[in-house]
Parts: structure tokens; C-alpha cells; sequence
């Protein structure tokens, strides 16, 4: 099990046939993700390493049964792939853009309101289910099938959290990066929730920064909610008020957002946080060991 | 995006939001200029700086004759305002705005924000004009009202009322403000703002709704469609490093510390930040070179890293996804055999091709320390520019 995909999610590609989305076709094919379709308007017919290109995603998901999509068309067009995405009907829709306007993400989340679609970014890795499949960016070897689960708004935080963890023995479920802007589609607590119900998940580390209050939210629904151990870390204790560091939805703005409250809000909640970004995977393993689950979850 | 005063004003005069009459100067003659066009019986001169607080720091002066317009804007103008807001070194006034004073009755605050909570637009709105809001939501939050908007309808005209009626406007000007909020809220959308904030909007003795201040930020994000906007950008008040950081793509804020620090990712950018201050050392600046980055990007990002003169080591920690670490090494080896580097160098490679980065940079001769993980190189720089 796993949470949101697995290797059977067939998944089409929106914008293949751009530099970055031609090359990411490439590795996730490698990494054995159904690739079964992708859109560009007007290049209906034609061909990405083999997969066949359709003009809307209604048609790419008609011929293909496809119900996933990953997004790499540029930002002034992503919010209309988005929507285009979500008239089709898809489950998944994750969108890699970075720099989307904000007006334009305001809109699509209330487009999407009560629609069956759920996005995961934008501006993010994607979504990896360890040795199954991969929807996104990020690199596919460093992870390796297991029981943890990662959840994160940031790509290179994320990979550095996997590593430490696959290179100490313990293998991961799926790792969701939720993306580092303001207003995203998928957030900590709808990640936290899917662990919590996937049988295969024995704990999760959940990755967040600066910005905003979704660690603080995430925290109490911890507490109340979560069956399972959860680990954090927060990035950003030395950001300085006011200015965006590096992702839009990064900056401490009146007071609030800082590291030190979300990390107070979730060691109250129970949540180990790790100290600095070298020991996420072991005040995992420190988590593991106290919950009993060391030896379950040693994978490798 | 930040722009001055007089420039919001501009925009969202073009709106119908009321603000009082005003040019901008950049000498003294031109300001006693303006204030003979305006020929109001009371004129305001006002410094133009980016940062808050200017009225503190003794940026604003009303003058009662031109004289007094004269001699304020000759003190105001290349002065330099040090206010709570721009740290201090403080910021100098090249521009002034010169506006006609009014017969202020009361003040009252109006902002709009974007509520991450909700991924919705509010406005927000309090009787506690002219002071900083956010001591307001410190210590009295039951006095600052919020409406959430729905994008799809808009500021609706009942939210409007619902918050003039919340702060107090006096009935007779109920009309006035709610005309005053619509517009504030579709000029925000419209020029795709992140925040348009009038602190203090005004009632006024001849019964106006006036804009006294107007800070608006707007989406980098959303520039392209804005080239209005983009226009304004004034340069002088941005950081040096941080513009020339920004024509390569590269993202990048100054900082005090005295550790350089080059990464890719933002989330990775930030938390090696703060390993370095985990283990005693200072960050000179966060740096993100993005997943794309070529040797080129590279050597730009050690010129910006170099140009600051308070670097004395520089710390480069590179997790290299789809991002190869030997294309990370030719461009560190590249740029120190360009600018002839120094200063301590640690640099900590990891993920794609990180044996071959690593290969490349023990053969090139370069004093390059290596470090095994995050720590070793947070650890090895601190002791270096110890």
C-alpha cells in the first residue's frame, strides 16, 4: 500500500513536449511510472519517448484511461492546465510550476471547491511511492520501499530527509512534497490523514518552513488524530522578518510564520523535532525505537 | 515588488480610490513647484523611502507657507531616514511627495491580504488608524474586522458596510467608504497586488474618504502581466547583490553574518542557514540556485557571494537531484580559478553524480575542503572563519 499512487496510476504528462517536462518523461519511464499519454495543444499525433501527444487532456484521458496528470507547462499557463485538468475528471492532478500568481492559484482553488480532483503543489517535487512509481521531479534512486512516510514543502529538504533515511536502513512509502506556496492544493493534514489510514506507513516525517501557520494546524491535528508517530523539522530559524526566502510562501510577515513558534506548537503537540536538517533521519529512528518500531521498519 | 507612495496613490487613484491631490519632487524647487500647483492653504512634504515609519523618523513636515515647503524639503532630501523598518543603516530620501494637507476628523486602518488559511483574499479593517497594525493585533485583536472574500463575486457591497459599520464610519459616510473598499479591493486584484494597505484612510472635515498612506506590494509572479507595474521598480532601494542576483535568475538575500553560502533549493538554502548558526557561525546571505543551475549561474552566484566585503568563508552545500554534482563542481572549479578565491571553501556534495564532483574538485589543485554531510560543513566553515 501507499498513499495516492502506486504502480499501476496511469499518468498523462501536461506540456510534454517542453525541454524540462521531455527529460522528466524520460526518468519517471525509467523508474517504471505508466506514462500513458501527454498534452500540447496542436501537437495531437505526434510522439515523447514513445508516449503518444493529444491537443486536450479530455482526449489523452478518453484514449488512455489515464487518472493522474503532472503539470509542467509554464506559470502564465499552468492555472488553465489546472482547470483543464480538473473538467476532465482525473483524481490527481500534480502540478510541478513554480511561480504561479497568486490571483490565478485563488481562483482555481475555489474552481476546484466540491470537484472530484485533487491537486498536490504547485511549485513542488511531486509525489514517489518508493520502487513503484514516481510523479515528478525528483531523484528516483536515493529512495527505497518502506514504512515511513514523507511529507514536505521543500524538494531539496525532502531529498535530504529520504537519503538520511534510506542510508540508515529505513525505506519509505510514499513522499508527497506539498510545495512551497502560499496557496497550494494539498496540505500537511490531508497527507497526515492518508498515512495515518495506510496500513503500510508506521510513521511519518513531516518537513515544513517559515510562513504561514499549516505546521501549527498540522501540530494540533497530530495530536489529536495521528495513531502514528510523527517527526518534524522546520527550516528557516534564522530567516530574517520580511523578506521571501527563495519560495513565495516563505517569509515571516507581522510577527507571524517564525520557526520557534511552529516548532513550540509541535513539540507540545508531541511531535520530535529535529534539531538540525543532518539529524531528521535520526530523531526518526530515535522516534522508531521509542514506539517499538525499530526493527519493523529497518528495511534494508 | 515594493513601490513609493505617490506611485500607489497613482494606481489606485486610477481605480477610484480617493486620495489627496500630490506630485512628486526630486529637488527643492520642484517641490515648492508642486506646492504652488496644489496651492492648498496647508501643504504635506513627504519622504519617498520603501520603509515604514517615516513619520517617526522625521520624514513627513507640514508646511503652512512655501517657505516652509522650501525649507522642509531642502532638510528632508538627502537626508538619510533610519526608521524601524530598514535597519541602520537607514535609507536616503531622494524623492519627496508634496500634497495638499486636509482637515483630518479621524484615522481608521484598511488592509487587503492574501489569508493562507482560507487561499482567499480578506480585507481587514480597524478603528485603530495610524498605528502599526500589527501592535494592534497584539494587544487589542478584537479591533481589527476581517471579511473573507470569495474570488468569484467579489468585495461584496454588504461586506463593505458590515466592516465601515464594525469600525465606526459615521453613517452620513457609509456610501463614501464602502465606494472606497470596492475599489481598494478591485485595484488589489487587478494589478495582481500582494498587499495593498492604507494606514491611515481618513475622514475628513468637508467630509471625504481619503487614502493618507497607500503601501502596496505587488506578485513578482505576476509582473509579466503588469508591465505598468514593473515600470516603478525603483532600484535605488533595493539591495545591490540582490538586483544583480536577480538578472541570473538566482535567489538571493543579503544578511549580516560573514559565512557565504551557496545552495540549491530554497528549503535547503534556509536550513543550512541555520546549521551554521546551529554550530556558531553567521550566514552572509541565503542563496538558491535553482535546479537548473549551469557552471555559468554558478560562477555569478560566487561573484555575488564575493562582492560582499563582510565574507570570509564561503560554505557551497549542493543535494544534487536532477541537478548533477559534477556540473556543480566545474562551475566551483571554474569560478575560483576566475575571481581567484581567498577565502576558505567548503563545499559539500551529495545525491547525482557525486563521485565524479568529487573527483573534480581534489584534481584541481583548488583549496577545496570537502565535507562528508551537512554538519561536517557547517562545522568546517564555522572553525575556518573562526
Amino acid at each position: 500500500m501507499s498513499v495516492y499512487i502506486n504502480k499501476d496510476t496511469k499518468v498523462i504528462v501536461q506540456g510534454i513536449t517542453g525541454g524540462t517536462a521531455r527529460f522528466h518523461t524520460k526518468q519517471m519511464l525509467e523508474y517504471g511510472t505508466k506514462i500513458v499519454g501527454g498534452v500540447t495543444p496542436k501537437k495531437a499525433g505526434t510522439e515523447v519517448e514513445g508516449v503518444p501527444v493529444f491537443n486536450t487532456v479530455e482526449d489523452a484521458v478518453k484514449a488512455t484511461g489515464a487518472t493522474a496528470s503532472v503539470i509542467y507547462v509554464p506559470a502564465p499557463f499552468a492555472a488553465d492546465a489546472i482547470i483543464e485538468a480538473t473538467d476532465a475528471e482525473l483524481d490527481l492532478v500534480i502540478c510541478i510550476t513554480e511561480h504561479i500568481p497568486v490571483m490565478d492559484m485563488v481562483k482555481v482553488k475555489r474552481y476546484m471547491e466540491g470537484k472530484k480532483t485533487r491537486l498536490v503543489g504547485p511549485n513542488c517535487p511531486g509525489v514517489i511511492t518508493a520502487d513503484e512509481t514516481k510523479i515528478g521531479i525528483m531523484p528516483g534512486y536515493i529512495h527505497k520501499k518502506g514504512h515511513i512516510g514523507v511529507v514536505s514543502r521543500s524538494g531539496t529538504l525532502t531529498y535530504e530527509a529520504v537519503h538520511q533515511l534510506t542510508e540508515s536502513g529505513y525505506g519509505q512509502t510514499t513522499a508527497v512534497g506539498i510545495g512551497g506556496d502560499p496557496v497550494n492544493g494539498t496540505n500537511f493534514i490531508d497527507v497526515l490523514k492518508e498515512f495515518n489510514n495506510d496500513p503500510e506507513t508506521e510513521a511519518v516525517i513531516m518537513i515544513g518552513e517559515i510562513g504561514g501557520t499549516a505546521e501549527e494546524e498540522a501540530a494540533e491535528w497530530v495530536k489529536a488524530n495521528m495513531t502514528k508517530p510523527v517527526v518534524g523539522f522546520i527550516g528557516g530559524v534564522t530567516a530574517p522578518p520580511g523578506k521571501r526566502m527563495g519560495h513565495a510562501g516563505a517569509i515571516i510577515s507581522g510577527g507571524k510564520g517564525t520557526a520557534d513558534e511552529k516548532i513550540r506548537v509541535m513539540e507540545s503537540c508531541g511531535i520530535k523535532v529535529a534539531a538540525t536538517p543532518s539529524v531528521m533521519g535520526e530523531t526518526m529512528i530515535e522516534a522508531l525505537k521509542e514506539n517499538g518500531l525499530e526493527e519493523k521498519c529497518k528495511t534494508h | 515588488m515594493n513601490i513609493h507612495e505617490y506611485q500607489g496613490k497613482q494606481v489606485l487613484r486610477e481605480f477610484g480610490v480617493k486620495v489627496p491631490n500630490g506630485h512628486v519632487a526630486y529637488s527643492v524647487d520642484e517641490a515648492v513647484e508642486a506646492a504652488e500647483k496644489l496651492g492648498s492653504p496647508v501643504t504635506v512634504v513627504k519622504a519617498q523611502i520603501h520603509a515604514g515609519g517615516r513619520g517617526k523618523a522625521g520624514g513627513v513636515k507640514v508646511a503652512k507657507s512655501l517657505e516652509e515647503v522650501r525649507t522642509y524639503a531642502d532638510e528632508i532630501l538627502g537626508k538619510t531616514l533610519v526608521t524601524h523598518q530598514n535597519g541602520p543603516d537607514g535609507t536616503e530620501v531622494k524623492r519627496l511627495l508634496i500634497e495638499e494637507g486636509c482637515d483630518i476628523q479621524k484615522e481608521y486602518y484598511v488592509g487587503v491580504v492574501l489569508d493562507r488559511a482560507t487561499s482567499r483574499v480578506v480585507m481587514m479593517a480597524s478603528e485603530e488608524g495610524g498605528t502599526e497594525i500589527e501592535e494592534v493585533a497584539e494587544a487589542t485583536p478584537e479591533k481589527i474586522f476581517k471579511e473573507v472574500i470569495d474570488p468569484v463575486v467579489g468585495l461584496a457591497p454588504y461586506q463593505a458596510r458590515r466592516l465601515a459599520f464594525n469600525i465606526n464610519i459615521p453613517n452620513e459616510l457609509l456610501g463614501k467608504a464602502v465606494k472606497f473598499m470596492t475599489a481598494l479591493y478591485e485595484a488589489f486584484v487587478a494589478k495582481d497586488c500582494s498587499i495593498a494597505e492604507i494606514n491611515p484612510l481618513v475622514t475628513t472635515g468637508d467630509n471625504e474618504v481619503l487614502a493618507l498612506d497607500a503601501k502596496l506590494n505587488f506578485d513578482d509572479n505576476a509582473l509579466y502581466r503588469h508591465p505598468d507595474i514593473a515600470e516603478l521598480r525603483d532600484l535605488g532601494e533595493e539591495d545591490e547583490k540582490e538586483i544583480q542576483a536577480s538578472k541570473y535568475d538566482l535567489s538571493y538575500v543579503s544578511l549580516d553574518g560573514n559565512i557565504g553560502c551557496m545552495v540549491n533549493g530554497a528549503g535547503l538554502a534556509m536550513s543550512t542557514m541555520d546549521i551554521i548558526k546551529h554550530y556558531g557561525g553567521d550566514p552572509a546571505n541565503f542563496l538558491d540556485v535553482g535546479g537548473g543551475a549551469t557552471a555559468e549561474k554558478v560562477t555569478e552566484a560566487f561573484k555575488i557571494i564575493l562582492s560582499d566585503k563582510n565574507v570570509k568563508g564561503i560554505f557551497v552545500n549542493i543535494f544534487g537531484g536532477i541537478m548533477k554534482c559534477d556540473v556543480i563542481a566545474e562551475g566551483v572549479v571554474e569560478a575560483t580559478k576566475q575571481i581567484g578565491l581567498t577565502i576558505p571553501l567548503v563545499v559539500r556534495l551529495e545525491g547525482t553524480n557525486v563521485e565524479r564532483g568529487k573527483q573534480i574538485l581534489d584534481e584541481s589543485g583548488l583549496n577545496i575542503t570537502s565535507a562528508a554531510s551537512m554538519a561536517d560543513g557547517a562545522e568546517k566553515i564555522v572553525a575556518a572563519v573562526k
